[in-house]
C-alpha cells in the first residue's frame, strides 16, 4: 500500500541541489578522494539531467543511525551521504571515504561499497546501484557481487584515477551497469 | 567481524504497482530505462539506514513558497499537509521532506523550461521541511499549473507537486508526485498511467479537505504518503 514512484523530471534543480550537497566528507577528511563519473543512455550520450545521491559506512564500516545494532556512531566531518546532478556532459562529481566493510544480511560480511541511487527524467523508478573498489581482496567474497552474473560484474566497480576513482553509469545498452531491487 | 543481529528488512513492493522502466508512452523512458532485469539484493545494514537529514539545514520559511520573496505570488493559495507514514501505519517522524513545483501559470523557474507562460518575480517554486514527531508536514504554497510537454501531440501535464522524501532507511526513498482530485488531464498523462494499478495510482491523488481550509484565506488538500513498511514488527524505538 505503498506510494508509488513517479520521474523527478527535468526540473529537479529547482528545488534539490544544495551547495555542500557533493560532500559525504569535508575537505580536512584524512583520505579523501573525488568520485567522478559520467551517466550515459542507450544511445551512450551524455545524461545532463540526472542527479546522483550516495550513501555509504564510514571508514570503520559504522553508521551513523539508530539501527545499527552496534549504536550510531558519528565522525566529525563524516555525513555520508553526498547528491550531485550531472552538468551539461553529463558528469558528477563526489567527495568521500573509502568505506570499512559492512555487515550484510544473514551477519555476512560485505566488502567497502557506496549504495548509489539514480535518478533522472525518464527514470519513472530511482534506479539502485553500488560502487565496489578495485584491488579490494574482500571483493572475491561479496555476497552480492556473487549474484551478480561475472560478466556484468566489472559495472560494479569502480576505476583508480590520479584523484580518486572514476565510476561511470550506463543506463542501458552493451554495458549497461548492474541494478538492484530490494 | 562478529556477527550482528541486523535490524528487521523492509518489504518490497508489490509487483505491479510501481512504474515499469521502459514505459513507451513516455518517449524518454526509451534510451534511460534499463532493459537488463534488477538484480535482487538482500537488505544489508547499507540499505537498513540512511541519510539523518536534519533542522539544521532548514530556514524558518523554506515550507512557505509563499513568503520567501518582498511580495505575494499570484495564484490559488492552498495548505498542502498530511503524514508520513510506513506501510504499517507507523508514523515516520523527523524526516525531510522536499517539493518543487511551476507556479500558478504552469512554469517552472529553470532555464531548460521554455513553455511561453510567465514567470513569477514572488515565486520560486522549491520548499523543505521536516516531519514532526508524529509524521505531520505541511507546505503553503500556490496551486501549480498544467503544462505542455511535447512527449506527444498536444501532451499536458496535469498540475502536480514533485515530492522527495528520505524516510529511515535507504530503501525507503521515494520520489514521487502529488497531483489534484478530479484532474481532466489524468486520462492522457503517460506518467501518472505509468502505474497501471488504479488503486496504487489513486495513492499520488491528495484529497480536497474543506475542513482544514483557512476561512478569506486558503484552500487546502491533505496527502498522506506511504513509505515501504517492515517485514516484521522491530524493536520498540527509542
Amino acid at each position: 500500500m505503498t506510494t508509488p514512484s513517479q520521474t523527478v523530471g527535468p526540473f529537479f534543480s529547482l528545488g534539490l541541489p544544495f551547495e555542500s550537497g557533493p560532500f559525504a566528507v569535508t575537505a580536512d577528511t584524512p583520505g579523501a578522494f573525488w568520485l567522478r563519473g559520467v551517466v550515459l543512455d542507450g544511445a551512450g550520450e551524455p545524461v545532463p539531467d540526472a542527479l546522483i545521491e550516495t550513501w555509504q559506512a564510514d571508514p570503520a564500516g559504522r553508521f551513523d543511525h539508530p539501527d545499527d545494532p552496534r549504536g550510531a556512531v558519528a565522525t566529525p566531518g563524516f555525513r555520508g551521504f553526498a547528491r550531485c546532478p550531472t552538468d551539461t556532459a553529463g558528469r558528477y562529481a563526489i567527495r568521500t571515504v573509502r568505506p570499512g566493510p559492512v555487515p550484510g544480511a544473514g551477519g555476512a560480511p560485505q566488502a567497502p561499497h557506496i549504495a548509489v541511487s539514480v535518478l533522472a527524467r525518464g527514470l519513472l523508478d530511482r534506479l539502485v546501484t553500488r560502487i565496489y573498489f578495485p584491488d579490494e581482496e574482500a571483493n572475491a567474497a561479496d555476497p552480492v557481487l556473487a549474484r551478480v552474473d561475472p560478466v556484468r560484474r566489472p559495472t560494479l566497480v569502480a576505476k583508480e584515477t590520479a584523484d580518486g576513482y572514476a565510476f561511470d553509469i550506463t543506463l542501458q545498452g552493451d554495458h549497461e551497469t548492474v541494478f538492484f531491487t530490494f | 567481524m562478529p556477527e550482528l543481529e541486523l535490524p528487521a528488512p523492509y518489504r518490497r513492493d508489490v509487483e505491479g504497482e510501481g512504474p515499469s522502466l521502459v514505459w513507451p508512452g513516455y518517449g524518454s523512458t526509451r534510451l534511460r530505462g534499463p532493459r537488463q532485469p534488477l538484480v535482487l539484493l538482500p537488505q544489508g545494514l547499507t540499505e537498513l539506514t540512511g541519510p539523518v537529514l536534519g533542522e539544521r539545514d532548514l530556514g524558518p520559511l523554506d515550507n512557505d513558497l509563499t513568503r520567501q520573496h518582498d511580495g505575494e505570488p499570484q495564484g490559488e493559495r492552498i495548505e498542502v499537509f498530511g503524514r508520513v507514514l510506513d506501510g504499517d501505519g507507523r508514523p515516520v517522524r523527523d524526516t525531510l521532506v522536499e517539493v518543487w513545483q511551476t507556479n500558478a501559470a504552469g512554469r517552472y523557474l529553470h532555464a531548460g523550461d521554455q513553455h511561453p507562460a510567465p514567470l513569477d518575480p514572488h515565486f520560486t517554486g522549491a520548499g523543505r521541511t521536516m516531519t514532526d514527531s508524529e509524521g505531520r508536514y505541511r507546505f503553503v504554497t500556490v496551486k501549480p499549473g498544467a503544462y505542455p510537454w511535447r512527449n506527444h501531440h498536444n501532451a499536458w501535464r496535469p498540475a502536480h507537486i514533485h515530492f522527495s522524501l528520505f524516510g529511515r532507511a535507504f530503501t525507503q526513498r521515494l520520489v514521487t508526485q502529488m497531483y489534484f482530485p478530479n484532474d481532466p488531464l489524468f486520462d492522457q498523462d503517460p506518467i501518472f498511467n505509468s502505474i497501471r494499478d488504479p488503486a496504487a495510482r489513486n495513492r499520488m491523488v491528495a484529497a480536497f479537505d474543506l475542513d482544514a481550509t483557512t476561512p478569506e484565506w486558503s484552500l487546502a488538500y491533505r496527502w498522506d504518503i506511504v513509505l515501504r513498511g517492515r517485514d516484521a514488527t522491530p524493536m520498540e524505538e527509542d
